[in-house]
């Protein structure tokens, strides 16, 4: 069915149309409309058999959820930023255990300065926790992502974050199509764990492993996340079979096959990246764009092949690794090795700034026209004059004070202003 | 018509041994039936209270529910002496994940019996009083408040034992811990810090908390097998010397935790719903002097000249305690309502 409806309020139905057996859930802005919305399904009875954990923390969220799913339960869990962050010990723990829990996380910034608005800090910060993660585009692609969430999770025994923009996508209302209980229910089939904690077959779950076999056991649980490169297309086309549409996939090209520069990036700005393609491509611009759909694991190969042929990249990043720079970016390098390609590292976006088209407008002419240098990590919109005054302020003082506020008072504006 | 003599079969102290019993009193170890959860070949010291304590108290828990138990572990001793890798000590399904959150892996796991209509199957989770009362606390009290069915038990050896003897929030004062030496004005750990779990445990409200010691392993099954009566969240304080950090001889592991209980350090009793209803009484205070001198742990309080202050102060908790509890019949009235005393207790000395 088709209807006008929030990103949170959609992802809430179709992960309701999974029927997860256990959710357990910790509420953090942007996530908690999806969780609100499940609360809401599991207590008029309309999602059941389904126990609704509200639990103390995030940490909490997780764990519970590790012991439903060792237990044989379907299990769900939502978070984002600095919840991803206090769950992180779990999250490694889950991947380590092969626990199949499919769980949203609603991007946004973490802290300090605390901000509560979209960008990729949390979930690129847990990108090699060992979980599969997917990101999604639209509104309609983080509903169809979870429902191929939970067969990825399941067929591999392992857990997969689906991401989608924070307020961007989790609070913006748009036509979305959700299938039917039975269209579901003939995708995604009945759990059948791998490991079940039960009395009449006792298993030990979390035991110690030493230097004998903890090498082994690491290199098992890469070999399981790979296979998720073969998994990921197949799941994406028997979705497209079953619904009539596509969505997810490893990566997906937009105009790029015969671009000279293709601009990489994740989740809902793709959209903007492509008006822009679209845009230049009128003034005969030789671009295209490339979203990376599926983050873990990272498909090197398929991102070579589509972007192998271009002399520049351009990876648009909303997080960055502080002390070196792009994070994405250090990934697609990895997949053009020998190739003469000039990559340029980009951020944007970060704690909610928005990605305008005017800025891509501007940073890809600095691209096309050679004023940016590759490799050098450059910040869309940065506010230079600002930074000139605070770098200037802590070197005339060794008591220039907290940072964030001294920022904040220099622009004189306690909300936030349009960029 | 003549009377047969009693022979009690008793075993350093006041408890009868199982001989004596009617079959249907006697100790589930005494059985051929018992499940052996935590089964030999694990790598305890000798004379772990822990392993002990655990062996009792999850064979007590399989008996009680017909063989259906699944153990949620926290990180610690009894993690890692039980599963070193290629092998696991454990017959029953049993989960260890993370330090902190043995609690919530437990209440997942209730979550999900519940979902699949499998009530008949029962959760037990256990940690040490790190992974409990300091690391796990956050995760054990959501557990009590969401009132999840699970019984959790912590198995008290007052120091974070595993990771070499550093104190913890159940380290007594003036004990030796590796980051409490006796070096300075006040030798060992300090007085006026930690916390008392059970009774915390007890405002929560939750049905059942018990406190028990590997002395008194019949009371220890009694209450498991009370606790398992109950639906919602239970709590279990074991008391369980450390031979390997409290510097005690591994034969003395017994002693000590029933030495712990007669000096009245260690106070044995039940509440439900919030409210004591029992205490194990003492029947001759011991002198808490007998019970500290055996310990490595105090040794600094009886060199040259002994330091009788601080064992004074020590002698006032345990004192304390008999008042508070109203441990022993005839001194001060038993207290009715523990929270009250506290309360009162927090206002300054009586």
């Amino acid at each position: 069915m088709r209807s006008q409806i929030e990103g949170s309020q959609a992802v809430a139905r179709a992960v309701a149309l999974c029927r997860p057996e256990v959710i357990c859930a910790y509420p953090i802005s942007p996530q908690t409309h999806i969780v609100e919305a499940l609360s809401d399904l599991v207590r008029t009875g309309e999602l059941a058999p389904c126990e609704y954990l509200n639990v103390e923390s995030e940490f909490a969220a997780l764990s519970a959820a590790m012991g439903a799913s060792a237990t044989g339960a379907r299990t769900y869990t939502a978070t984002a930023s600095q919840g991803l962050l206090y769950m992180a010990e779990a999250l490694y723990n889950a991947s380590g255990l092969g626990l199949p829990i499919v769980m949203t996380v609603a991007n946004r910034a973490i802290g300090a300065p605390i901000n509560i608005w979209n960008d990729h800090s949390d979930s690129m910060s847990q990108r090699d926790s060992g979980w599969i993660q997917l990101y999604a585009e639209s509104n309609q692609e983080a509903v169809d992502l979870h429902l191929q969430a939970f067969r990825l999770a399941e067929e591999l025994s392992l857990p997969v974050m689906v991401c989608m923009d924070g307020f961007v996508l989790t609070h913006a209302v748009e036509p979305v199509t959700l299938p039917s209980q039975e269209q579901v229910d003939r995708f995604l089939p009945r759990f059948e764990p791998r490991q079940v904690l039960d009395p009449a077959d006792p298993v030990t779950i979390g035991a110690m492993v030493g230097p004998e076999a903890f090498t082994e056991v690491k290199y098992l649980m890469h070999a399981t996340q790979m296979q998720a490169l073969d998994l990921v297309p197949e799941i994406a086309n028997e979705f497209t079979q079953a619904f009539g549409r596509s969505s997810g996939g490893l990566v997906q090209a937009y105009r790029s096959s015969d671009a000279d520069t293709i601009v990489v990036a994740l989740g809902s700005v793709l959209g903007t990246i492509e008006d822009v393609v679209d845009e230049l491509r009128e003034q005969g611009v030789k671009i295209g764009a490339l979203g990376l759909k599926c983050f873990r694991p990272y498909p090197a190969d398929e991102v070579r092949a589509a972007l192998g042929h271009a002399g520049k990249v351009v990876v648009l990043e909303k997080a960055f690794a502080v002390g070196i720079g792009g994070i994405v970016s250090q990934n697609v390098r990895l997949s053009l090795g020998g190739l003469p390609t000039r990559v340029y590292d980009v951020v944007a976006g970060l704690g909610g700034r928005a990605i305008t088209k005017r800025s891509l407008h501007g940073l890809l002419a600095d691209v096309l026209e050679d004023r940016l240098e590759p490799g050098r990590l450059t910040f869309v919109d940065l506010d230079s004059d600002l930074v000139a005054r605070e770098l200037e302020r802590t070197r005339a003082s060794r008591h220039s004070g907290p940072r964030a506020e001294n920022v904040i008072r220099d622009i004189a504006t306690v909300g936030s202003r349009p960029y | 018509m003549p009377e047969q003599l009693v022979k009690f079969y008793q075993v350093g102290s006041f408890v009868a041994g199982n001989r004596l019993l009617d079959p249907a009193e006697r100790s589930v170890q005494a059985s051929m039936e018992r499940s052996n959860t935590l089964t030999s070949g694990h790598r305890a010291c000798q004379g772990c209270g822990e392993a002990l304590g655990a062996r009792y108290a999850l064979d007590a828990a399989m008996r009680a529910t017909g063989g259906k138990v699944i153990a949620a572990n926290a990180t610690g001793c009894l993690e890692v002496f039980s599963t070193p890798y290629p092998e696991s000590s454990w017959q029953l399904p049993w989960m260890h994940s993370l330090f902190a959150n043995a609690p919530s892996i437990a209440s997942g796991i209730a979550a999900a019996l519940k979902v699949k209509g499998r009530t008949d199957v029962r959760v037990v989770a256990q940690g040490g009083d790190g992974g409990t009362m300091d690391i796990g606390f956050a995760s054990l009290s959501g557990m009590f408040e969401r009132n999840d069915d699970v019984l959790f038990v912590c198995y008290d050896n007052e120091a974070y034992m595993n990771t070499g003897v550093q104190r913890s929030s159940a380290t007594p004062p003036a004990a030796r811990t590796a980051t409490t030496k006796p070096v300075g004005d006040e030798p060992g750990n300090v007085f006026g810090q930690g916390k008392n779990a059970p009774l915390i445990a007890m405002a929560h409200e939750i049905p059942y908390v018990a406190t028990a010691t590997v002395a008194e392993l019949r009371d220890l099954e009694a209450k498991v097998e009370r606790a398992m009566a109950f639906r919602g969240a239970r709590y279990l304080h074991l008391f369980v010397p450390c031979p390997l950090g409290w510097g005690a001889a591994p034969r003395d592991t017994v002693r000590l935790a029933r030495l712990a209980k007669e000096t009245g350090l260690f106070p044995v009793f039940e509440a439900e719903h919030g409210e004591v209803v029992s205490v194990s009484k003492i029947r001759r205070p011991i002198p808490v002097e007998e019970y500290l001198r055996p310990q490595k742990r105090y040794r600094h309080l009886f060199g040259d000249p002994p330091r009788t202050d601080v064992l004074a102060r020590i002698q006032e908790i345990a004192d304390r305690n008999i008042r508070r509890f109203g441990l022993v019949d005839g001194v001060p009235e038993p207290a009715d309502d523990v929270m009250r005393l506290i309360a009162e207790s927090e206002r300054g000395p009586q």
